[in-house]
Order: structure tokens, then C-alpha cells, then sequence
């Protein structure tokens, strides 16, 4: 175990009523790396995304994110330390317009005693502005995000993510769902905010992990089964056993 | 319904009237009997029950519409309040009691006490009895809202303790022993700081003051659903979890709203048995919460100024039905509620939106299953 790794997860073990979701998986993200995660339904992606970010605890094994122990924190916790998750279905504040969703998201004030006397800084102001552009989402600044659509709400929540500025960022199937064009535009802005920050990518889509071009991790059955370029990984004969059946 | 962040804007304008209508009600107690406008003090009496119920709506309306907390069981919050302003409007009655003990209520020398129970201790004097009235019902609340909130208790099991809440309290104040005057509660007050309760120029002036404070709350409630709090709270109440991931506490969100809100409804409680004159365990039925629930679902959810408008004009409606057809309001109450969630699911409020042209960024989207958040 290198000291020097962003994420390290070591034989991390978890059963929902006897059913081990993750089973002895071990896995290690370094400084700046983006990573795609891949693997047939019930692999256990999305629970590897709960254990990280403190909303499943693991039965046993270690979760270290710089020098702390995630798994005694709880979700909000780890928020604060700098990880950002976007979940598999949008999830954005509905009634609350897009302005108002990425002024939430914002490092910086948590405690609700705060929230009471705060007023926008213009620093808070600029911030906002950033990411409406990196998101592109400057016409609808204004719009309740409710009336957003499925692709926008997408990239609504990558920019709440940001405005978390976070070390890691955990991202749940972005493309699910979305035409073509967005897939591209999507890996495009995964690149760009990559230069800046680790992610780890969950997703089912090969053509939009081809286009991100990054090392892959296979997991199957709660663990990991094969690690390399999509290349590798896609030639490795228990890959393929698993991909295409038995 | 609707609950859009814009929809309270209109809250400072219903401050307003409320008290402009409440000044010349009061005003209008005043004139000469002869007068052929002059109000009768049945009339103010009504009004000032009228603007308590309205704070214990905003009450529900603050947790309910901006919280996503269905409380059913707010009028505990409002009793509390009601018996601390009780115990000290019952002390100031003194020796012009029925049994002409100065230093204790008649249902204690009733019940052969000798002394005044601790708990008493300090109700004679105003001062003791406002600061009761508000940190009783607040720390019940803060340790209510602390498990409920901590152990992520939410929808309908919430409704259901919320319910168990004020049922338990009505139980024990129902209780002669628990020192609150039984079945009977507090009653036959004389003054408050040595105004006659009964004088046309007291009853004026607590009913201009009840406008006031009802203003001021409307206000402070504004202020804190208007601003990044506000922002918050609706994210809370739309989708829970998501905000946990941000790093927010939710649990700590929802606490400060509940017990904030519990204060509101102590002191439409206090307000209410200062002009109606008796504070009974009754007030704790669980029906009296769903009541609440009711008027602020027909003024209009999420929008403040609805909550004073259902509560004023649903117990307008209780006033003239009962006086005409008693057995039958609570047929006509059930009929009203599943008529506004049939037609009118915004509301009162939402009528104005719907014949005020909108603009699409103005549409607002219906509030999300408060459940979805917390799966």
C-alpha cells in the first residue's frame, strides 16, 4: 500500500442479508488520475460508490482518503473532506432555480446557524458564473431546475460537484440516458475537469469509456477481476467470460 | 402543490393587512354602544382566537410547507404556550378566587394542596411566564425534533409520533395530579398586568397586539425562507440525501425550523388564552393538529400568507356553520379538505397564480415526494 495514493480501499468486505456485494475488493486511485469502473449489473459498482462516501459501512477492510479513515465518518463528513458523488438519476433541487442550486453546492458555509445571516459575496457571485459556463447552462441561470432536461440536469449536478471543489470526484453513469452529441460533450467536460481533479467514472456506455481514455478497472462479484486499458481489458479472456456468459 | 422559493413573497403585504384590519376592528370596539358601527366584543373575541389559530397555521406551515414535515401534532407546541400564559393569568387572579386564597388556584385548594407545586414556582409574575412559554415548548421541541431528525425519522412515522406527542400530553393533563387544574384547566382570569381582561380598551389593545405579533412573526418567517437558509430548506424537504453529499447536516436544518416553528405556535397558544379566556387539555386533541394541517392545505402550502388566510377563513366558515348547522361541520370540514386537494392543490394561494399570467421561468414544479430524499 503506497503512501502516496488519493484513494486506497483494501479488502473491503460488505453483505446486505447474506448476499456479499463487495467481497474482498481492494482497489488504489493516485493523485490527479481519472479512472473508468465497468462490470455487469450487481458487480457492485454503486455499492463501492456507498462505502466511499459513508452511506453504506463496510463489514471489514480500510477506506483511506488522504490520511483519513472513511469509514468513521458519515456522509456529510465526508462531503467536507473534498469528495463529490453524482448519482445514476439526476438529482437536483427541483424547485430551487439553477443559480440557486449551484450557490448550495458552493465550498464553504455548512452550518445552518450560518446559512441564517449569509449574503452572496461577489467572490460567491463569480464562482457561479464559472460554472454556469463550464456547464453551459447560462441561459437557463435563472430557470427553476425542475423544468430542465434530462441531459442539462446531468450536467447541473457535474457542476454542483464542482462548485463542491472537491479532490475526488465520484460520478454514477453521466451518459445514462443521453444522446450522442451529450455523450461526447460529456467525456469532453470529464477531461477538462480531470486536469484539475480525481474522478472515478462508473459507467455502462464502451464508447463513451473508449473516449475518455483512461485505465479501466473491471470489477465482477464484489471485487476486482481485471485492471489496464480498455484494450486489455476487453481481450482478457475472464472478461470476456463474464461479458458474454458461461 | 405548489412551494416554489417565489411564492412567499407576498407575506409582508398580508403583515400589512392583517393589521390594518385588525386596527380598525379594534378601533370599531371602541365606538359608543349607540353607534350603528360600533363592534361587538363577541366579534373582537372571535378575531383574536381567529389570529391565534393563524400562528400556530404558519407554525405548520413553516415545517410543513418548507420542511416537508407533516406535523400533526402542532397543537402541543400551542397548548404549552397556552398553559404558561395560563399559570400566570390564574395566579394574577389571587384572592378574588372562589376560595379567597391569595396564594393558591382554587383547583388546588380543591384538591387540598397545602403549597404550590415547584413547577409554579415564579408564575405570578409576566416576565416568568413569557420566557416559560417560550423555552417549554422549544426544548420539547429541540429534543422531539433532536431524536426524530437524528434517527432520520421521516413521512408518515413522523405524523404518527408527532400524533403520539400530543396525545400523551393531553393523557397527562388531563391528569388532576399533574397540577394544571384537570379536566377543567386554567380559567376565570381577572387581569393581566393589572388590566381588566374583561374592559373593552384591554381586549382592543390585546387584539391590536395580536395583529402585531402575528405581523412580526409572518416577517421573521419570511426572513427565514426568503434567504440561503430558505434555499436549503426546500432542498432538505425535496431531496434529503442529496444534500447530505454536499455536506450539509439536514438533520441540523430541519431542528432549527421545528423549534423556531414550535415558538411561533406557544405564542399563538399564549395569545389565545389571553382573549378566549380558558386553556383546557382539549386544546391538545389530536384533532386540533389535523385542523391545522387543513387550513394551512386550503390557504395554500409553502406560501406563508396562505397559513393566515386558510386559519382565519376556515374558522370564519366553523364560527357561521356551527351557529347554523352544528352537528355537521365536521362533514363540511372533511367535504372542504378533499374539495381544495381535488381542485385546488395549491390552495387559495394558487388561485392567484392561476389567473396572474406566469412566466415560463416562473412555472414552478410540484413539490417532490418528500419520502424520495431519504430512500
Amino acid at each position: 500500500m503506497s503512501t502516496d495514493t488519493l484513494l486506497d480501499l483494501s479488502h473491503v468486505s460488505v453483505t446486505f442479508d447474506g448476499f456479499r456485494a463487495i467481497n474482498d475488493l481492494s482497489l488504489s486511485l493516485m493523485p490527479g488520475e481519472m479512472r473508468a469502473i465497468v462490470g455487469p449489473n450487481g458487480a457492485g459498482k454503486t455499492t463501492m460508490m456507498d462505502i466511499i462516501t459513508g452511506k453504506t459501512r463496510p463489514d471489514t477492510g480500510v477506506v483511506r482518503f488522504h490520511d483519513h479513515d472513511l469509514t468513521k465518518l458519515d456522509e456529510p463528513a465526508i462531503a467536507r473532506l473534498g469528495i463529490g458523488r453524482k448519482f445514476q438519476k439526476p438529482t437536483v433541487f427541483e424547485a430551487l432555480t439553477v443559480r440557486d442550486n449551484l450557490l448550495l453546492s458552493l465550498k464553504g458555509l455548512r452550518s445552518p446557524f450560518a446559512l441564517l445571516f449569509a449574503r452572496k459575496t461577489n467572490e460567491e457571485a463569480d464562482r457561479i458564473e464559472n460554472l454556469l459556463r463550464t456547464i453551459r447552462l447560462g441561459s437557463s441561470a435563472d430557470d427553476l431546475a425542475g423544468g430542465l432536461s434530462h441531459g442539462q440536469k446531468q450536467w447541473l449536478e457535474i457542476g454542483m460537484l464542482l462548485g463542491q471543489e472537491p479532490d475526488l470526484l465520484l460520478v454514477d453513469e453521466p451518459v445514462a440516458g443521453m444522446t450522442d452529441a451529450e455523450t461526447m460533450e460529456t467525456a469532453d467536460l470529464l477531461r477538462e475537469i480531470n486536469q484539475t481533479r480525481s474522478v472515478v467514472v462508473v459507467e455502462h456506455d464502451m464508447e463513451f469509456v473508449r473516449a475518455l481514455n483512461v485505465k479501466v478497472t473491471v470489477l465482477h462479484e464484489g471485487s476486482v477481476l481485471a485492471e489496464g486499458t480498455l484494450d486489455q481489458v476487453s481481450n482478457d479472456p475472464r472478461v470476456i467470460e463474464v461479458y458474454l456468459g458461461r | 402543490m405548489n412551494a416554489s422559493s417565489l411564492s412567499f413573497r407576498g407575506a409582508s403585504v398580508t403583515a400589512v393587512i392583517v393589521v390594518a384590519l385588525t386596527a380598525v376592528l379594534a378601533i370599531g370596539s371602541l365606538l359608543p354602544a349607540s353607534s350603528p358601527i360600533q363592534i361587538s366584543p363577541f366579534v373582537i373575541t372571535l378575531a383574536g382566537k381567529y389570529l391565534a389559530y393563524a400562528m400556530l397555521a404558519l407554525a405548520v406551515d413553516l415545517v410543513w410547507g418548507f420542511a416537508g414535515i407533516l406535523t400533526l401534532g402542532h397543537a402541543a407546541f400551542f397548548a404549552l404556550g397556552g398553559y404558561a400564559m395560563g399559570m400566570y393569568l390564574v395566579r394574577e387572579i389571587g384572592a378574588r378566587g372562589v376560595y379567597g386564597n391569595a396564594d393558591l388556584p382554587d383547583f388546588m385548594v380543591f384538591l387540598s394542596w397545602k403549597s404550590l407545586p415547584w413547577y409554579w414556582w415564579g408564575s405570578d409574575h409576566l416576565p416568568v411566564a413569557l420566557i416559560l412559554m417560550l423555552v417549554v415548548p422549544a426544548a420539547l421541541a429541540a429534543l422531539f425534533g433532536w431524536l426524530a431528525f437524528r434517527s432520520r425519522v421521516s413521512g408518515v412515522y413522523l405524523s404518527i409520533i408527532t400524533q403520539a406527542l400530543t396525545y400523551a400530553l393531553m393523557l397527562a393533563f388531563f391528569q388532576n395530579g399533574f397540577g394544571f387544574g384537570g379536566n377543567n384547566g386554567l380559567t376565570d382570569f381577572k387581569d393581566i398586568l393589572g388590566f381588566d381582561l374583561h374592559s373593552p380598551y384591554t381586549r382592543a389593545g390585546m387584539l391590536f397586539l395580536s395583529a402585531l405579533i402575528l405581523a412580526g412573526a409572518l416577517l421573521a418567517s419570511r426572513y427565514l425562507v426568503g434567504g440561503r437558509f430558505g434555499r436549503l430548506l426546500i432542498a432538505v424537504r425535496d431531496a434529503e440525501s442529496r444534500t447530505r453529499f454536499l455536506g450539509y447536516r439536514p438533520e441540523q436544518v430541519k431542528l432549527l425550523v421545528w423549534v423556531f416553528s414550535a415558538m411561533i405556535a406557544a405564542i399563538g397558544g399564549a395569545l389565545y388564552v389571553i382573549q378566549v379566556g380558558i386553556i383546557n387539555p382539549g386544546e391538545f386533541a389530536p384533532a386540533n393538529s389535523i385542523e391545522a394541517v387543513i387550513w394551512v392545505a386550503v390557504g395554500g402550502r409553502g406560501t406563508l400568507s396562505g397559513a393566515v388566510l386558510g386559519a382565519v377563513l376556515v374558522n370564519l366558515g366553523k364560527t357561521l356553520f356551527t351557529a347554523w348547522l352544528p352537528e355537521m361541520w365536521l362533514y363540511g370540514l372533511g367535504a372542504l379538505f378533499m374539495a381544495t386537494t381535488l381542485f385546488l392543490p395549491q390552495g387559495l394561494m394558487g388561485l392567484r397564480q392561476r389567473f396572474t399570467p406566469v412566466r415560463p421561468s416562473e412555472v414552478t414544479p410540484e413539490v417532490t415526494d418528500p419520502e424520495g430524499g431519504t430512500a
